[in-house]
């Protein structure tokens, strides 16, 4: 349903279209030399392309590709602007390049600095630690991510999806102009545009020094050298994952919070988190907020902040300082106003319907970039896909971002898929729900004596005979492989007692999920014992 | 009342409460395996920037005393969650002498007699001996392996179930010397394009297999801990004989019911005579209405703990809770620890073909390469996802197998999704958590009917 005020701008910007007479650039690199050719412009088959894909990360790439698929002639275009540090990277966006996959791949070295510790239990003949060398880690990492760039710039080549390296925004809603790293303009037009540029790293505008020092996960995963001493600042999941796979590596890390944890996410599985990677080596600077960042002689960096529950400042040393306080979305330099495309007045994102049209009819947005949609690379893949699917495939699906899986990987992971405690609280009052719980010891854990402590499962269910599970929380090892099969049980409308006609597989942690009985409401212990 | 006895192995070996899960199953298989992914581990490590020696070595010894020690506390745990639910438990072995009425010896032999109103056998199984010359005196079983007092060194296992295959899985893993010896086929009932997958996997990474060879004796070359074992094999398709030598000889080829010697014939329980199962009914009752029977004594039922333990649940509770729900069997979901893990639920590809004809199944499948294979420098096009979909029902799926790490932990939700009624659709429809090795299955596409080539080509 698109909302009055986008029905409003698409009739005015329809009417603009009409009266407009416009001129075209051919693009540079053409033999015949650069004249204005009048083109009838806002008709169907005027346009160079059929569509037009403004950002090469997770969705428009999918979307670019998919369209291709239909015989379509596909153009995207894709930009880099390098971070305040410099740092910059190739096609695939923000996944690719500095999200899921460096993250991952960094979460798994330190794992595999936990799985050193636990050898040794298991009788390999290994000192229970070891150094760890950035550089080897990083480069490797890197080249990783330099054979997705290029993997993308072969699918993209396959299906002849014409790629320009250029930072686009809008001339008229029908072409979007470019340069070239080099300097060269390149005008481009299409039937249809979807816009898919997504976010970038948020700098705190109140603190001094925040952009001369400090760095974002735009810098991190680029790294050539360790960041050594390091104080994260924010309580993301961004701040957090980057905390734990540092503390992993053996650096000091402190994460410094303004108030609670991952936002958004069930507070109790957030404060587990955070109390797992405490008693694991980060330490917490919390209820704080920064004031400013000074660099001393030999690079340090001298940080002072306010302390709101002791009420004064403090200070401290480090060697790297990285922010992960949010996320800002790229749609400042694409002269959005110029066409009428309308973004949420607070969060400055797009504005969509549910077919992901923006207020301009052939004008569209996927992924991060758009307002109430979950920051995730799948969502964003199938978003493109339908929309793809949609525009020139005949289909008529939409998304269903309901109940989408998630998975945080912090040290300990933790993955959920549903409502959160306090949201189904909300909606259904506490006595329409059943929260199941239990507190478990993934048999790996035993033989090492790992601290389960916060091992817990949590599955919040609807109240009354039907039972339908609302929500599911999982902490522990592997979260996010344990949770994508219930996700599908949650899409298949699973209820409490499906979950306990199911086998459990023994042994593992996710069997855990098919043995909760112990009712938060009974008030019994949650820990589960036994074989 | 509860009676548990083990009668010690042709080798000595015995152990407490807890039955084979605890004491020579799940538990301790799960722990080596872990053992051996954990070497694996230190060798992804590396190219991770974890920075130690290239070499290491390990120490049987440390680890099967470590594990030892969690099944001791398994052991005394059972034993007092027992103390706790005032039940009796008796160290003794039970056979029935007429109806209503059991003697039970103890280790000393002193004979005890119990009478009940209702009576459960859940005596389990042990595992089979090849019947060959030499196989009792010198081969051990996954019955000794687990608490073996010395590293069994240069290792022979004979048998192509999943017992041999995680057990050579995780010899191996640990850096021993290998093989396995098979008759014919691998992981017989399992899906038998994954066995073979697994086969191969393990043959990649320095496993030798046997295949279509049957030991014929085994003799003592060299007492020892361990010792030196000549083993004579001969070929199932033609005259030719090979001998080895080895430190050990683990036999795996399968698992005989305890329902022998327990006087069933006093008070004419049938059994299968063959095999030595019990059949029951949909209630687990035999043909004696107040003797009943649950878990790896069954006939046509699942060897699995998960299974045993939610048939003698819900068993109590219809006979003292007044409750009606019966063990459900449908759809049990499984996993095989061999060095790369199999999940499964429902259906294997030949049995789906079988059951409702090739025409009427789309089987969707694709290989994987797991994020953290990829700077550890794995092998692609490895790992392995498939779906079998019966078209005459909505694309209903009815067989789910993943190969891969963590297998176990990926295929309990999906199995839980069975049971709800998956369908290709709501897979579909269904966004993936990114990145997992899971999520493959909201994004798989390709079909085996359409011929397409499944080789990824990155990202």
């Amino acid at each position: 349903m698109v909302a009055p005020a986008v029905a409003l701008a698409a009739a005015s910007a329809a009417s603009r279209r009409s009266w407009r007479r416009l001129f075209r650039w051919r693009a540079p690199g053409s033999r015949a030399p650069c004249r204005p050719v009048c083109t009838a412009r806002g008709l169907p088959g005027g346009n160079e392309y059929d569509l037009l894909v403004i950002g090469g990360g997770s969705g428009g790439l999918a979307c670019a590709k998919e369209a291709a698929d239909f015989g379509k002639k596909v153009a995207i275009m894709d930009y880099v602007v390098p971070s305040p540090r410099g740092t910059s990277w190739g096609l695939g966006g923000t996944c690719v390049n500095v999200g899921c996959i460096p993250k991952k791949l960094m979460h798994q070295a330190a794992l595999l600095g936990g799985a050193l510790e636990d050898a040794h239990h298991y009788g390999w003949d290994v000192a229970p630690s070891a150094p760890h060398n950035w550089q080897q880690m990083a480069t490797a990492v890197q080249n990783h991510i330099k054979s997705l760039n290029w993997g993308h710039r072969v699918q993209l080549q396959e299906r002849n999806v014409k790629y320009f390296n250029i930072h686009g925004s809008f001339v008229d809603d029908h072409t979007v102009r470019g340069f070239t790293k080099a300097g060269k303009e390149t005008l481009v037009t299409a039937d249809h545009i979807v816009l898919a540029t997504g976010g970038r790293p948020r700098y705190p505008e109140d603190v001094e020094g925040a952009k001369e020092y400090g760095i974002t996960s735009d810098d991190l995963f680029w790294l050539k050298k360790s960041p050594g001493k390091t104080l994260v600042v924010g309580a993301s999941y961004v701040s957090l994952e980057c905390a734990g796979f540092l503390t992993g590596f053996g650096l000091d890390t402190t994460v410094m919070m303004r108030s609670i944890p991952l936002r958004g996410f069930d507070q109790q599985m957030a404060l587990l988190v955070t109390d797992y990677m405490e008693s694991h080596g980060t330490k917490f600077l919390k209820y704080c907020t920064m004031r400013k960042l000074e660099k001393f002689e030999d690079q340090r960096l001298q940080v002072t902040w306010h302390n709101h529950e002791v009420g004064r400042e403090e200070t401290g040393v480090f060697d790297t300082v990285m922010w992960a306080v949010g996320r800002v979305p790229e749609t400042r330099h694409l002269n959005l106003e110029k066409v009428g495309v309308t973004l949420h007045p607070d969060s400055q994102k797009i504005l969509v319907s549910a077919s992901e049209a923006t207020s301009v009819a052939h004008i569209y947005a996927i992924g991060d970039i758009t307002e109430g949609r979950p920051e995730l690379t799948p969502t964003a893949i199938m978003a493109g896909k339908l929309l793809a699917r949609r525009l020139f495939g005949h289909s008529a699906e939409l998304m269903d971002y309901d109940n989408v899986a998630t998975t945080v990987f912090t040290p300990l992971e933790y993955g959920c898929v549903g409502l959160s405690e306090e949201e189904a609280e909300r909606r259904y009052g506490q006595e329409g729900i059943e929260v199941y719980h239990a507190y478990y010891k993934p048999l790996e854990f035993t033989v090492t004596e790992r601290d389960s402590s916060q091992c817990y499962i949590k599955m919040v269910c609807l109240r009354g005979e039907d039972q339908r599970i609302l929500g599911l929380h999982f902490l522990g090892p592997n979260a996010g492989e344990v949770i994508q099969g219930f996700a599908l049980g949650i899409k298949c409308g699973a209820t409490y007692s499906q979950m306990k006609k199911t086998v459990g597989i023994h042994p593992t942690s996710a069997e855990e999920v098919t043995k909760l009985w112990i009712t938060k409401r009974s008030g019994l212990p949650a820990t589960v014992t036994g074989c | 009342m509860v009676l548990d006895f083990v009668k010690p192995s042709p080798l000595g070996t015995s152990w407490g409460l807890g039955g084979t899960c605890v004491n020579v199953g799940c538990i301790p298989k799960k722990l080596m395996h872990q053992a051996a992914l954990l070497g694996q581990a230190l060798k992804d490590s590396r190219k991770f920037g974890w920075e130690y020696e290239e070499q290491v070595k390990h120490n049987w010894e440390t680890m099967t005393e470590a594990i030892q020690n969690h099944i001791c506390s398994l052991n005394w745990g059972y034993r007092v969650t027992l103390r706790e639910k005032s039940v009796t438990y008796a160290n003794s072995y039970g056979e029935f002498v007429e109806h209503h009425k059991i003697k039970a010896t103890n280790r000393k032999g002193q004979e005890t007699f119990y009478t009940a109103g209702k009576f459960v056998i859940a005596t389990g199984e042990r595992p089979r001996y090849l019947g060959i010359p030499g196989d009792k005196e010198y081969c051990i079983t996954s019955d000794d392996l687990f608490s073996l007092p010395y590293c069994p060194g240069k290792t022979l296992v004979v048998g192509a179930s999943y017992v041999a295959l995680e057990c050579a899985g995780f010899l191996a893993g640990i850096g021993l010397n290998v093989t396995v010896m098979v008759r014919s086929i691998l992981l017989r009932g399992f899906d038998q394009e994954i066995a073979e997958k697994i086969g191969a996997y393990m043959e990649l990474n320095g496993v030798k297999f046997l295949r279509k060879y049957i030991p014929v004796k085994i003799q003592l070359l060299e007492e020892g801990t361990p010792g030196r074992l000549k083993v004579v094999a001969q070929s199932t398709e033609g005259s030719e004989t090979v001998e080895e030598e080895y430190n050990t000889v683990l036999l795996a080829i399968g698992r005989d019911s305890c329902t022998r010697k327990m006087g069933l014939e006093k008070v004419g329980v049938k059994i299968n005579e063959k095999t030595g199962k019990i059949p029951v009914n949909d209630e687990e009752q035999t043909n004696v209405p107040y003797i009943y029977a649950i878990g790896d004594v069954l006939e046509d039922k699942p060897e699995l703990t998960p299974v045993a333990i939610r048939a003698g649940k819900l068993l109590a509770r219809r006979l003292f809770g007044g409750r009606l729900e019966k063990c459900d069997y449908i759809n049990v979901p499984t996993t095989v620890f061999t060095p790369l893990e199999y999940g499964c639920c429902g259906l294997s590809e030949e049995k789906a073909m079988e059951l409702y004809k090739k025409d009427n199944i789309e089987v969707y499948h694709t290989f994987f390469w797991p994020l953290e294979w990829t700077v550890a420098g794995r092998e692609d096009n490895t790992c392995f996802g498939k779906i079998i979909c019966n078209k005459r029902d909505d694309n209903r799926v009815i067989g789910f197998h993943v190969l891969g790490p963590s297998a176990g932990e990926v295929t309990q939700g999906f199995a839980a999704a069975m049971k709800c009624g998956l369908t290709k659709q709501l897979l579909d429809d269904t966004i993936g958590i990114h990145p997992t090795c899971g999520e493959i299955f909201t994004t798989m596409e390709i079909t085996k009917s359409s011929g397409l080539t499944i080789s990824q080509k990155g990202c």
